[in-house]
């Protein structure tokens, strides 16, 4: 498996309108990666994917999947991906289990061979009960479920998620983020797009962010991190806190009685700041981030980059 | 390379088992109206105004025009059945089902165009049993009779699957049939020889490419016929040669499909 699972070079995209969505990427995502393409709307994520997946037509640049370059060997680059896209997109008067067994059929997969694996698939993605139902009838959540089914009915070595959560619940989205760790540790490369970027902060290892068709950053999750120099954190307290407190530099502002919000460089240590607060007789409760922390530093980003 | 073609392989049955599942569950809507469009053609041209007409060719005018109406029932069910499905998997998204897989574009192209002419031919042969009761059913050449039928119903469910591809919206996807398709079936001989035409009307009618078919279809069943088979025959093939290039071409560019 020497070969990247995603190999993208100079990616350029101009619509017929003129607007030109990809600014000639370059992308490489090692085969196994928790890969987490991030951006702003109207960035050019959902074009990339698009144009992985030969929805949209490229202008220009090579794509390879797994060493195979879709212009030259089109079908087996394709067998190696499973796509959830963005938007539910399936035949809503089709019962569930149908769906899976066409999308098997479209991989080459034989009816009877699908039809154990889909069974697999959707009581994973407790949708077993539900397998004669029309897909209309299904919850949003439901719905989303199925589509993570649908792509992974042929086994693709590369599933690539558009917002695979989107409108989900929490419960909904805990339940995909446990499967697709699943799917990763078992081999699988992911490639996720979403607006949470909680989601991405915790499942990625590695990350790019793009704005304006460019590729702002890609790097490690890890070191994208370590580059925020302030972490906000809110402090909930036992005893009331006094307006006039200081602590020896550190920014903090009072949002009540008994929570404060203090900035902390990064290079010091919580175990400091709650010692500092015992010595002035404040004891904390519990305390929790202002922010996500990949959430500041891809604001900053693209705020950057806008300016 | 075997590999792909047993992939192409399995594609393509799926796409053809859910084309005709796609009708079947609608039977009431796909099946049942050509047969009792049918029966109203026998009743009131056949019986009512054909018994004034007379005999042509030999022919009562019930006999003389069921060739035709069979014929515009397995072209129209043809070309719907292309045109609706393929629209409104563009309009719901699930085209990117077949989009986004390792499908070639001729077995894209092959599976619609299967499930067009099943559906066409299922209706052809529920129009036959249905005028069981009204016509006196003869066929002349029971093979140039099926042949005709399936090229003229590959020919509309290619047609159909053009339009799919071209239409934006549902207007889109009628406009075609009500002004194309209609006047051409039904100035191409359905209820007429083109014997019977005044002067310059005969060489009009005989640009009309669905007359050949017609006529062909009606030398089959009764062995009359206005125009030579021969030429017919390479009139539908011609279209249909002309036809699936097109839709090859424009499924290569993603016509409709891919922006």
């Amino acid at each position: 498996m020497n070969s990247p699972a995603l190999l993208i070079n100079n990616l350029t995209k101009v619509y017929s309108n003129g607007h030109k969505a990809l600014h000639g990427i370059n992308l490489e995502i090692p085969h196994g990666d928790f890969f987490a393409l991030l951006g702003p709307n109207g960035a050019g994520k959902s074009t990339t994917i698009g144009i992985i997946t030969s929805l949209i037509k490229k202008t220009e640049g090579d794509i390879k999947i797994y060493g195979i370059d879709i212009d030259k060997n089109f079908v087996k680059a394709k067998t190696f991906i499973g796509l959830v896209p963005q938007e539910i997109n399936f035949n809503t008067f089709e019962p569930i289990s149908e769906i899976l067994t066409n999308q098997a059929g479209y991989y080459g997969v034989l009816r009877h061979k699908a039809i154990p694996e889909s069974e697999k698939l959707l009581k994973k993605l407790g949708l077993w009960e539900k397998r004669d139902q029309f897909s209309r009838k299904l919850s949003g959540g439901m719905q989303r479920r199925l589509m993570v089914a649908r792509a992974l009915i042929h086994k693709p070595k590369l599933l690539i998620l558009d917002e695979p959560t989107a409108g989900a619940d929490v419960e909904v989205r805990r339940l995909m983020w446990d499967y697709l760790k699943f799917l990763n540790e078992s081999g699988t490369t992911i490639i996720l797009t979403t607006h949470y970027l909680e989601e991405a902060e915790n499942l990625c290892k590695n990350i790019a962010i793009i704005d304006d068709g460019k590729i702002l950053r890609n790097t490690s999750m890890r070191n994208f991190l370590s580059e925020l120099q302030n972490e906000n954190l809110i402090l909930y307290t036992e005893n009331k806190l006094d307006k006039d407190i200081n602590l020896n530099g550190t920014n903090i502002s009072i949002i009540d009685e008994n929570t404060c919000e203090v900035s902390l460089s990064t290079d010091s240590s919580i175990n400091q700041l709650i010692e500092e607060l015992s010595k002035q007789g404040i004891k904390v409760k519990s305390l929790k981030n202002k922010t996500s922390r990949l959430e500041e530093l891809f604001i900053r980003m693209v705020d950057k980059n806008g300016k | 390379m075997e590999n792909n073609l047993s992939l192409q392989k399995t594609a393509y049955s799926t796409i053809v088992r859910k084309e005709v599942l796609r009708f079947s569950r609608i039977w009431k809507q796909t099946l049942i109206p050509p047969v009792i469009t049918n029966i109203l053609y026998f009743i009131i041209f056949g019986n009512l105004i054909g018994e004034r007409i007379g005999k042509i060719d030999s022919f009562t005018y019930t006999d003389f025009i069921f060739p035709g109406l069979l014929l515009m029932s397995v072209i129209t069910h043809s070309y719907t059945n292309t045109v609706s499905s393929l629209y409104i998997s563009k309009y719901h998204r699930y085209i990117e089902e077949l989009l986004v897989s390792p499908i070639q574009n001729y077995t894209i192209l092959a599976g619609f165009i299967t499930g067009g002419v099943i559906r066409g031919l299922a209706v052809g042969i529920v129009v036959i049993l249905a005028a069981q009761f009204f016509v006196n059913f003869t066929v002349h050449n029971i093979i140039l009779m099926l042949i005709v039928i399936f090229l003229s119903s590959t020919l509309f469910s290619m047609c159909g699957f053009l339009n799919g591809l071209f239409a934006n919206d549902w207007d889109d996807i009628n406009v075609i049939p009500t002004f194309i398709m209609t006047p051409l079936t039904y100035l191409g001989g359905i209820f007429f020889s083109v014997s019977m035409l005044p002067g310059v009307w005969q060489e009009i009618a005989l640009a009309n490419p669905i007359l050949y078919l017609i006529n062909a279809l009606r030398f089959s069943m009764l062995g009359i016929t206005d125009v030579s088979i021969i030429f017919a025959f390479f009139i539908i093939l011609i279209f249909n040669i002309f036809v699936a290039s097109l839709c090859m071409y424009f499924l290569s560019i993603g016509k409709g499909l891919r922006t």
